[in-house]
């Protein structure tokens, strides 16, 4: 191509303790091109995007800009260069308003009246709507991310990053948004899409580069390969899918009856009349957008809350006003979703973070007092059987690699041999091994009998594994659905929580 | 008791004159923890600042350059917690406890010399016939321009909070330094002076004790009304404007209940030197009943250190 | 340029370090201190840490005193430690301290001049009681109302001596005190008396329930679920909850045991060393107390030394005071200077300091 490239990229290099993150990524982006930059969790995504914003800075190597040095020392300096960025964990404030969200993304915002003005004019000729003075702690995820990108576009960019953006997203509310952005592109703004989501950079990118440990293994035109193909690339080896043990269901083993339970905290979500059956040796999945409940769900199912009488069986029995460690001693374990100071405290030991849920259930507790030696032979025991990647039991939770130390919290509930299992995103931010095999695990538990619930935002997890499926929207359950039934178009009528009517029509 | 020998006028007028030193330390105070910083230490640049103050207006005979004087001892022992928060991450709970302790031992230490003496006076503001209005003029325009400057503080903090750049960033750094950071801000830098400015509010409020309300210099002399300030930020669900409300009810429990002992009531000493502590902690109940409004207010990162990693 | 960057583990060396680097540095800033008094910081500094323990003549008198003052600050402090740990702030042990010390004694003065051998050990309990209750008040508020805890535990110190005032010049006074205030001396009445156990070393029955708090803290910390969940709910509350910790529980059984081991401090004292209760009975072992928790890493052992240290520097200091002339004064700011070099020092446990230049802008 005889055109400047608008971002130029060579040898870019940056190293952190014990970690090479960027090793001589060389790649442009062209002026109007939806640019793929795809890669497995930790690949070195995040922190190439970070060094092009200007949050990090890059220990070798040069970038250009429309032929010009480019080497933003914060991302004022990006912004004022014309690059805008939607992160993946938002850089929202929850008790601010829109617009003053919006003003705080901008260099030299105009008067409040006349910003929240500029907002509704771009967020409808987008067709994101948006009232600019709504707080965003008030806003569901999708509008949220709206927020973001509305910030992004008033400031004209000239390059878009956008990191994971449809992870929070149901699938219409992706086709909004691939609207939005071939609608950019054919505006001449060029847009650079990190993702692992294979279908949809085949349907919206012009070129893609892909990243493996550092290190560009493969530049290529995503339409021109299958997914398989890029997922080959992205992981290095062919990942054979998860395999179920085929039995066919038991009993109902746990029965949550209009379940309902007050949010905790000023932003969260209520549970409203949730009901749903578990059968032994059954995976049910529950689907939904972030926010529309799912960690209250766990908590609850958990024990973490108290709910009220008549809401939870399990097995029959009424456990709904029993607390956490009483519902782990008659086989309800659970798993949630923030690895790190959830399911495991981070400057804790395993061997300590190992009796956080097993103290009672494997029996290392007498009058009390607590068997360390047995806790460390369990910590020892997961580590193994899971293949958690540590110099020993001794090392703290938080110096183990995401997928390594989400491994060890599936695997110490996975080895108590519970009767149901509850996870919350149990792959989130894994890599694609590791999630294979915990996804695996979960398989071969309900194979035995234990009955599964997994509660995911990645529908193709969901589709993979749980032999039912039922989505969650503002705290409210669908019905269960057999998977096998499902298209997409239907599971995303599910999760905008048009469940009932879609049900009633199927 | 003689309820009719206290002068209800002049309890109202100097109501006021109790409220300030409250007021000027909270209102310093709701700008650090808008920042998303816990400074526990208020009770300690207090008294920093009522040493400083008194020490020099004493040395020069002239309060106002005693003010100033709090003020920068105030801020100075602040930037101590600074540091020491937002530099080498410490926690700020212990932080701020350390920095009382350490400076109600450095102003007993500092003050040596100075107790028992009278500060020079600093003058009632003349504000002609606003002054001589019947029952107003003595109410709210026979003071000091202390407590005038309190209030035009609070008035800015408000301002300021609301309707510019700095507030708004100033907010979002307390909501989420995270996403400020993310943004591009620096939460250390705003932090900071958020800090230097709460000291230099404490210290101003410390020296009008020292100067104005008392007017002498003695060993912890603030008896607790630093922590009283910190209640009173909860108090006002950390809006500027119910700072007000929150030292000038305070300021009136404080006046009533001296004027009760003067009066002879026949409620004990002790009940009645009590009941500004009691009463601040039924406050303290009565608002964080209303648990869901408490938490909406507080700013979100509220205490929580920040630690740029990559 | 310096940075720093978070350790992937804390740092065990640096955690049992930090505390002797914090005494090291502030031994410096305290001859600093001392010097821009006026004095010779070498000797102000042998006078405080050396002499009272190895003086020729002033030893004999001011060693008993080491294991007298350590005593309620250690109590105390393992007290606070239980709390500290699982981020639970009671910083009114001064308020439960003087609440033991005036229901334990109000209990025993009730029975005056009985010689019953159970009056003591009963006015031990009612002493750990009236802590224990005056720590239930920010414990149940926090509990039921979500009140802060902090804030409620200091305003109600203030309580507490306003109480303590009233008990000495009033409810409590000596009947035959020819109208001085403080209560009757408890202990010269045999039957309520705190005594030197070992003769010389000061130690009397609040040293011994030092000791056995140490242990006692010692064994849940290390071997018992309750200190697990403790630690827990100190380190990552969610976690905590996620595990079957009631936050609630536990925030009541850290600050009643608390109050009831500060409570237990004070009534100790007013049996003991104190003799009555006075209006300036208390002198704030119970801040000082916060100092000694947090210099012993909230450890049990580190606790023991810790409040010997700082016993140290209360009988150096009035030896000081006596000698010197340095005023009381400079040893309060002295503990508080301590207090912030080892909460900076702190840092080396969690944080590398690197130099050079650094990555993120």
């Amino acid at each position: 191509m005889s055109q400047t490239p608008l971002l130029d990229l060579s040898g870019l290099r940056k190293a952190y303790p014990g970690v090479v993150a960027n090793d001589d990524v060389t790649f442009a982006i062209q002026p109007g091109e939806v640019h793929a930059l795809l890669g497995e969790n930790g690949a070195g995504k995040s922190t190439l995007v970070k060094m092009i914003y200007g949050l990090v800075r890059p220990d070798a190597g040069t970038m250009m800009l429309n032929g010009t040095p480019f080497a933003p020392p914060e991302p004022r300096a990006a912004r004022a260069a014309g690059v805008a960025m939607v992160f993946q964990h938002f850089s929202l404030f929850e008790a601010l308003s829109v617009a003053e969200n919006v003003a705080l993304g901008m260099e030299n915002p105009p008067k409040p009246s006349a910003l929240a003005a500029r907002i509704t004019e771009v967020s409808n000729t987008y067709g994101l709507p948006l009232d600019p003075n709504r707080r965003v702690g008030d806003l569901s995820a999708g509008e949220r991310q709206r927020v973001e990108i509305i910030r992004c576009l008033l400031q004209d960019p000239r390059l878009l990053i956008m990191d994971e953006p449809t992870s929070v997203l149901t699938p219409q509310e992706v086709d909004i948004l691939f609207a939005t952005l071939r609608k950019l592109r054919a505006e001449g703004t060029a847009i650079l899409y990190i993702s692992h989501k294979l279908e949809e950079i085949r349907s919206l990118c012009d070129a893609a580069t892909i990243l493996r440990l550092g290190k560009v293994v493969a530049r290529c035109n995503p339409r021109e390969k299958t997914a398989s193909e890029l997922a080959e690339l992205m992981v290095g080896t062919s990942l054979k899918p998860p395999k179920s043990g085929g039995a066919a269901p038991g009993d109902i083993i746990l029965k949550a009856q209009d379940l309902s339970m007050p949010s905790a905290s000023a932003f969260g979500t209520p549970l409203r009349n949730i009901s749903f059956e578990l059968r032994r040796g059954e995976v049910l999945g529950i689907g939904g957008v972030a926010g529309n409940g799912q960690d209250e769900l766990l908590m609850a199912l958990s024990g973490e809350r108290k709910l009220p009488q008549g809401s939870l069986y399990f097995e029959g029995e009424d456990i709904g006003t029993r607390p956490a460690d009483m519902r782990r001693r008659i086989g309800v374990l659970s798993a949630p979703e923030e690895r790190l100071g959830h399911a495991a405290a981070p400057n804790m030991s395993l061997t300590e973070n190992a009796a956080l849920t097993a103290a009672r259930r494997q029996g290392m507790l007498s009058r009390g007092f607590v068997n360390w030696g047995a806790a460390k032979g369990f910590a020892e025991k997961v580590i193994g059987a899971f293949d958690v990647r540590t110099p020993g039991p001794g090392v703290a939770a938080r110096a183990l690699s995401g997928g390594n130390l989400q491994k060890f919290v599936i695997g110490r509930e996975v080895m108590q041999a519970p009767e149901v299992l509850i996870v919350n995103q149990p792959t989130w931010g894994v890599d694609a091994a590791a999630a294979a095999f915990i996804r695996q695990s979960m398989l071969d538990l309900a194979a035995k009998g234990t009955g599964v619930v997994v509660i995911s935002q990645d529908l193709d997890e969901l589709m993979e594994i749980s032999d039912r499926f039922a989505a969650l929207n503002e705290g409210r359950l669908s019905a269960e659905v057999p998977t096998g039934d499902l298209t997409m178009e239907k599971i995303g009528l599910m999760l905008g929580g048009a469940q009932t009517t879609a049900m009633e029509q199927a | 008791m003689d309820l009719s020998s206290i002068n209800w006028l002049l309890l109202l007028a100097s109501l006021m004159v109790a409220a300030t030193p409250i007021l000027l330390a909270a209102i310093g105070e709701l700008v650090v923890e808008k920042a998303g910083v816990l400074n526990l230490g208020v009770e300690g640049m207090m008294i920093m600042g009522a040493v400083c103050g008194f020490i020099i207006a004493v040395e020069t005979g002239s309060a106002p350059l005693g003010f100033v004087a709090a003020a920068a001892g105030g801020a100075l022992l602040s930037m101590l917690f600074g540091v020491l928060t937002q530099f080498l991450m410490s926690n700020q709970v212990a932080t701020g406890l350390a920095l009382t302790l350490f400076g109600l031992g450095l102003s007993a230490l500092m003050g040596q010399g100075y107790i028992g003496i009278k500060a020079p006076g600093i003058g009632k503001l003349d504000l002609g016939p606003l002054s001589d209005l019947p029952v107003l003029g003595t109410i709210l325009f026979r003071h000091d321009a202390m407590v005038y400057v309190s209030i035009a503080i609070v008035i800015a903090v408000w301002a300021f909070l609301k309707f510019t750049r700095g507030g708004l960033i100033l907010r979002a750094v307390g909501e989420s330094h995270d996403a400020a950071h993310a943004l591009g801000y620096n939460v250390i830098r705003v932090r900071l002076m958020a800090i230097a400015f709460g000291g230099g509010c404490a210290g101003l409020g410390g020296a009008y004790l020292s100067l104005v309300r008392v007017p002498s210099w003695t060993e912890g002399m603030t008896a607790g009304a630093g922590w009283i300030a910190l209640a009173i930020v909860v108090f006002a669900s950390w809006k500027a404007g119910r700072i007000i409300v929150g030292a000038y009810l305070f300021g009136g429990i404080t006046v009533l209940q001296l004027n009760l002992q003067a009066a002879g009531a026949k409620i004990p000493v002790e009940v009645l030197s009590m009941s500004p502590y009691l009463i601040t902690i039924i406050v303290l109940v009565v608002i964080s009943a209303d648990r869901k409004r408490a938490a909406h207010n507080a700013p979100a990162d509220l205490g929580k250190s920040f630690h740029a990693s990559h | 340029m310096i940075w720093l960057e978070k350790r992937p583990a804390p740092s065990r060396t640096w955690s049992a370090a930090s505390p002797i680097v914090a005494v090291f540095l502030t031994l410096i800033a305290g001859g600093i201190m001392f010097a821009i008094l006026g004095k010779n910081p070498f000797e102000a500094l042998r006078t405080i840490f050396w002499d009272p323990l190895f003086h020729e003549q002033f030893a004999s008198f001011s060693r008993p005193q080491l294991l007298v003052k350590a005593g309620p600050l250690i109590l105390i402090a393992i007290g606070l430690s239980f709390g500290f740990r699982a981020g639970i702030w009671n910083i009114g042990a001064e308020g439960q301290y003087i609440m033991g010390a005036i229901v334990g004694a109000a209990v025993g003065l009730a029975l005056y001049p009985s010689e019953s051998v159970l009056i003591f050990p009963l006015m031990v309990v009612a002493g750990a009681l009236g802590g224990w209750a005056w720590a239930m008040i920010p414990g149940l508020l926090k509990v039921r109302f979500g009140t802060n805890e902090i804030l409620v535990s200091l305003m109600l110190v203030y309580v507490a001596e306003n109480i303590l005032a009233s008990a000495a010049v009033g409810w409590l006074k000596n009947p035959d005190g020819a109208g001085f205030p403080g209560s009757r001396n408890l202990s010269q009445w045999e039957a309520s008396a705190n005594p030197e156990l070992i003769a010389g070393t000061g130690a009397h029955w609040g040293v011994m329930a030092a000791v056995i708090a140490v242990v006692f803290a010692y064994v849940v910390f290390t071997k018992h679920i309750l200190g697990f969940h403790i630690r827990l709910s100190g380190e990552a509350p969610r976690a905590a909850r996620f595990a079957g910790v009631n936050p609630n529980l536990l925030v009541l059984v850290c600050l009643g045991l608390s109050g009831a081991l500060a409570g237990l401090a004070g009534l100790f004292e007013v049996t003991g060393p104190a003799g009555q209760i006075g209006i300036d009975f208390n002198v704030g072992y119970g801040f000082t107390a916060i100092i000694v928790a947090f210099l012993g890493r909230l450890h049990p052992i580190g606790i023991l030394l810790a409040g010997l240290l700082m016993a140290l520097t209360y009988i150096g200091g009035e030896l000081a005071s006596f000698m010197l002339s340095i005023p009381g004064a400079a040893i309060q700011a002295f503990q508080g200077m301590l207090l912030f070099f080892l909460l900076g020092v702190d840092v080396a446990t969690h944080y590398r300091v690197r130099f050079g230049r650094k990555g993120v802008a």
